[in-house]
């Protein structure tokens, strides 16, 4: 069965941990103790529902305070499908968990409390969701109880994120919008009564048909290699594997390849998963794969088709999401991380910071502060082989690692 | 030789770029084995990831000395065949020793005495990275760990301040003293793990296949009567069931449910129709709701 990763967004109170917790109820996917304990734990707290967020909201912090902290990764499955939701933080100051969260996921529901409308995180999230490419949004507008189901709310909201969307680079977005309650459970798996007004699906019945499907979708040949294989033994005295996972396209037994960055050339003997041999591998296995020659690879390095190379640098452009207390400054130094391999980078522009409402940008700041995303340059201690984020998004991703705490501060798109 | 194209699994096959990944970002990586499900998949995830080379790092086992008696001749057997170091530590050394205090009465469990005895052993080896089986689906303060999570000294679990973890990019840079605990398994499900030991036909111990077993219920949890290792009340009456094991804990914090699933095939099935979940039958977990995330919070598992 295939695997639809979706992860939440959107502000503070909004009502994801909720909404997670009432698809959970209403697919029946919690189980009996699990239920028991959340029954238990609303009624010692005096609520006259059930606090749905419990299902989620694992830390002891979080439950105290009500808000989610860290990304929860929720799995639960119907008939048709298996699900993984991430259950993100809209708090400003876990944005960084937020896109953790959302960076793997091939779609997002983005909530919005009908109440206040489109609000600050909502906008930052929106932004985010566009920065990542994320195929499929639906817009969740939330706590249609508490506005007597107004159409009129409702279609004020989608008006403007529409709105948002037309400005948006990034045009291969599915927008869906849906009034829901996930509190009372209107439109998330059952159809609300309450909103005769709204001829659309449920929350459920859409993800439900959305196809799963490779967040890699290249068709150029990507391979980078992880580690060595060299058995030391007898029987496999001369074998050399190069092992890593596929980042796009095919590769076939007999492919001509190029080592990169020496871009020396080669020939795929054989290509091996465990104790088979195979033609063939695709995009996203993990394998082992021999070249016919004695040439030199190492861990970093990556295997092309000979006419499929990416772009081969020792600087690049990147939009960064800073996800760090210390601010980013132009001249400072940080470990990069491109996939599997690693470098030293030196900030030689802070370009600009981009407003997450789309409403422009600051040109030339002095800095960038946490949760604030802006375009740099790089300078690099080696040339490294990578493909714009919009081509390949496993190689046109990156992170940064402060040097001084091993922490990582910061993710990049490459342009 | 096989014409096949292979598209290899999504979860497989991140579960081995993971391991790839500790053997090349870390010097000194251990693998956790409880002679669980859990572990024992990992090990063959950890050799289809380095094959045709050997498992290159040791299994490390925390014994509680209270393991169910086919656990331990299977860990024995397993490493021997693959030809792996095993390293065994005992917590009864530290009970014995006076360095930690066994609990006693009706819940009384070694589960928690294990930490000290993991955390001595990190020090010991020197172990920059201990690679476990803990799931996200297995608990709620599990479903907010990370793939890498990094522990200090004390083998704390730093809740409020996990690193971003974006994409598959790992980051394995650590300070001295510190190490990272490492979860190539986390996005499986539980019946991912079962199904995936029917695929692969990975040979598990028969306690998790139904048999005839002495029992006793309380609290609506069915525990072993077999040994003395869970403490047991003269009124509390034992028969004998049908029953299997959905984890292989210690003895002593690990109930059993009632089963006919006596193959691999009905295990699944059974898994699939459940209305509790795996944990539910952990004693451990029922102690506080906040019991998990204390227990890491202190360098456990
Ligand atoms: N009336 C009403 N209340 C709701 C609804 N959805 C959520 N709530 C309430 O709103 C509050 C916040 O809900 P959460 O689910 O914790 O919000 P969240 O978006 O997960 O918040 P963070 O994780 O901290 O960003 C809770 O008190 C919920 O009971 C709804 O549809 N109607
Ligand atoms: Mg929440």
């Amino acid at each position: 069965m295939k695997v639809l990763k979706i992860a939440t967004a959107g502000s503070v109170d909004d009502g994801k941990s909720t909404l997670i917790g009432r698809i959970l109820y209403d697919t029946k996917s919690l189980t009996d103790d699990k239920l028991e304990a959340i029954e238990e734990k609303s009624r010692q707290r005096g609520f006259d529902y059930l606090d749905f967020s419990l299902a989620t909201d694992g830390l002891v912090a979080e439950r105290e305070q009500g808000i989610t902290i860290d990304v929860a990764h929720i799995y639960f499955s119907t008939p048709s499908k298996s699900f993984i939701i991430a259950d993100t933080p809209g708090h400003i100051e876990y944005t960084r968990n937020m896109v953790t969260g959302a960076s793997t996921a091939q779609a997002s529901i983005v909530l919005i409390d009908a109440r206040n409308g489109v609000v600050e995180q909502t906008y930052r999230h929106f932004f985010i969701n566009n920065l990542l490419r994320i195929k499929d949004v639906v817009i969740a507008v939330n706590k249609m109880d508490l506005v007597d189901f107004s159409e009129e709310k409702f279609n004020a909201i989608k008006g403007e994120i529409e709105y948002l969307a037309s400005k948006s680079e990034y045009k291969g977005q599915n927008l869906t919008f849906i009034p829901l309650s996930a509190l009372k459970g209107d439109n998330v798996v059952d159809k609300s009564d309450n909103m005769e007004w709204y001829k659309g699906e449920t929350l459920m019945h859409h993800l439900e048909r959305l196809e799963p499907e490779d967040i890699n979708d290249v068709s150029q040949t990507r391979f980078p290699v992880q580690t060595v294989i060299r058995p030391k033994t007898e029987e496999y005295h001369d074998y050399r594997g190069y092992a890593g996972k596929i980042y796009g396209g095919d590769f076939a037994v007999g492919d001509e390849v190029a080592v990169l960055p020496s871009e020396t050339k080669s020939k795929i003997k054989s290509i091996n998963f465990f104790d088979k041999e195979y033609q063939v591998a695709k995009r996203g296995s993990s394998v082992s794969i021999t070249l016919e020659d004695n040439v030199n690879v190492s861990r970093g390095d990556m295997l092309v088709k000979v006419a499929e190379k990416p772009t081969i640098a020792k600087q690049l452009e990147a939009t960064i999401c800073w996800m760090d207390k210390e601010p980013l400054q132009a001249s400072q130094k940080y470990y990069i991380k491109h996939g599997v391999n690693d470098a030293q980078a030196k900030i030689t522009q802070l370009k600009s910071i981009i407003k997450t409402d789309f409403s422009g940008v600051e040109e030339n700041p002095s800095a960038l502060v946490l949760n604030q995303i802006g375009d740099i340059q790089l300078k690099l201690s080696k040339p490294l082989a990578f493909d714009a984020y919009s081509k390949n998004k496993s190689n046109g991703s990156f992170i940064l690692i402060d040097p001084k705490t091993n922490n990582t501060v910061g993710v990049g798109f490459i342009k | 030789m096989s014409q096949n194209t292979i598209q290899v699994d999504a979860l497989e096959s991140e579960a081995i770029f993971i391991f790839r990944e500790v053997v090349a970002q870390f010097e000194k990586p251990v693998l956790l084995f409880s002679g669980g499900k859990d572990s024992i998949t990992l090990v063959r995830l950890a050799q289809k990831a380095f094959y045709p080379a050997k498992i290159p790092f040791p299994l490390l086992h925390i014994d509680t000395g209270h393991n169910f008696p086919e656990t331990i001749e299977f860990r024995d057997r397993l490493a021997k065949e693959l030809g792996v170091e095993l390293i065994v530590r005992n917590v009864q050394d530290n009970i014995d020793s006076g360095r930690v205090k066994e609990e006693t009465g009706r819940y009384a469990s070694r589960n928690m005495l294990q930490t000290e005895t993991l955390l001595d052993a990190i020090e010991e080896f020197g172990f920059d990275a201990c690679i476990g089986g803990a799931r996200r689906d297995e608990e709620k303060a599990r479903a907010k760990e990370r793939i890498f999570s990094v522990r200090d000294d004390f083998g704390q679990w730093d809740e409020k301040n996990q690193r971003p973890e974006v994409f598959d990019m790992l980051n394995g840079k650590i300070d001295l003293g510190q190490n990272v605990r490492v979860f190539p398994i986390s996005n499986w499900t539980e019946l991912d793990v079962w199904s995936y030991i029917e695929q692969e036909n990975i040979e598990i111990p028969s306690i998790y296949f139904a048999h005839k077993r002495k029992i006793f219920v309380r609290d609506g949890m069915i525990w072993s009567a077999d040994d003395d290792v869970v403490f047991r009340d003269e009124e509390e009456e034992v028969v004998e069931r049908m029953v299997r094991f959905r984890t292989v804990g210690d003895m002593s914090c690990t109930a059993a449910v009632l089963s006919d699933a006596v193959d691999i095939v009905k295990v699944v099935e059974e898994i699939r129709d459940s209305s509790i979940s795996e944990r539910g039958a952990r004693i451990d977990d029922k102690r506080s709701e906040a019991a998990m995330e204390k227990r890491k919070q202190q360098g456990y598992f």
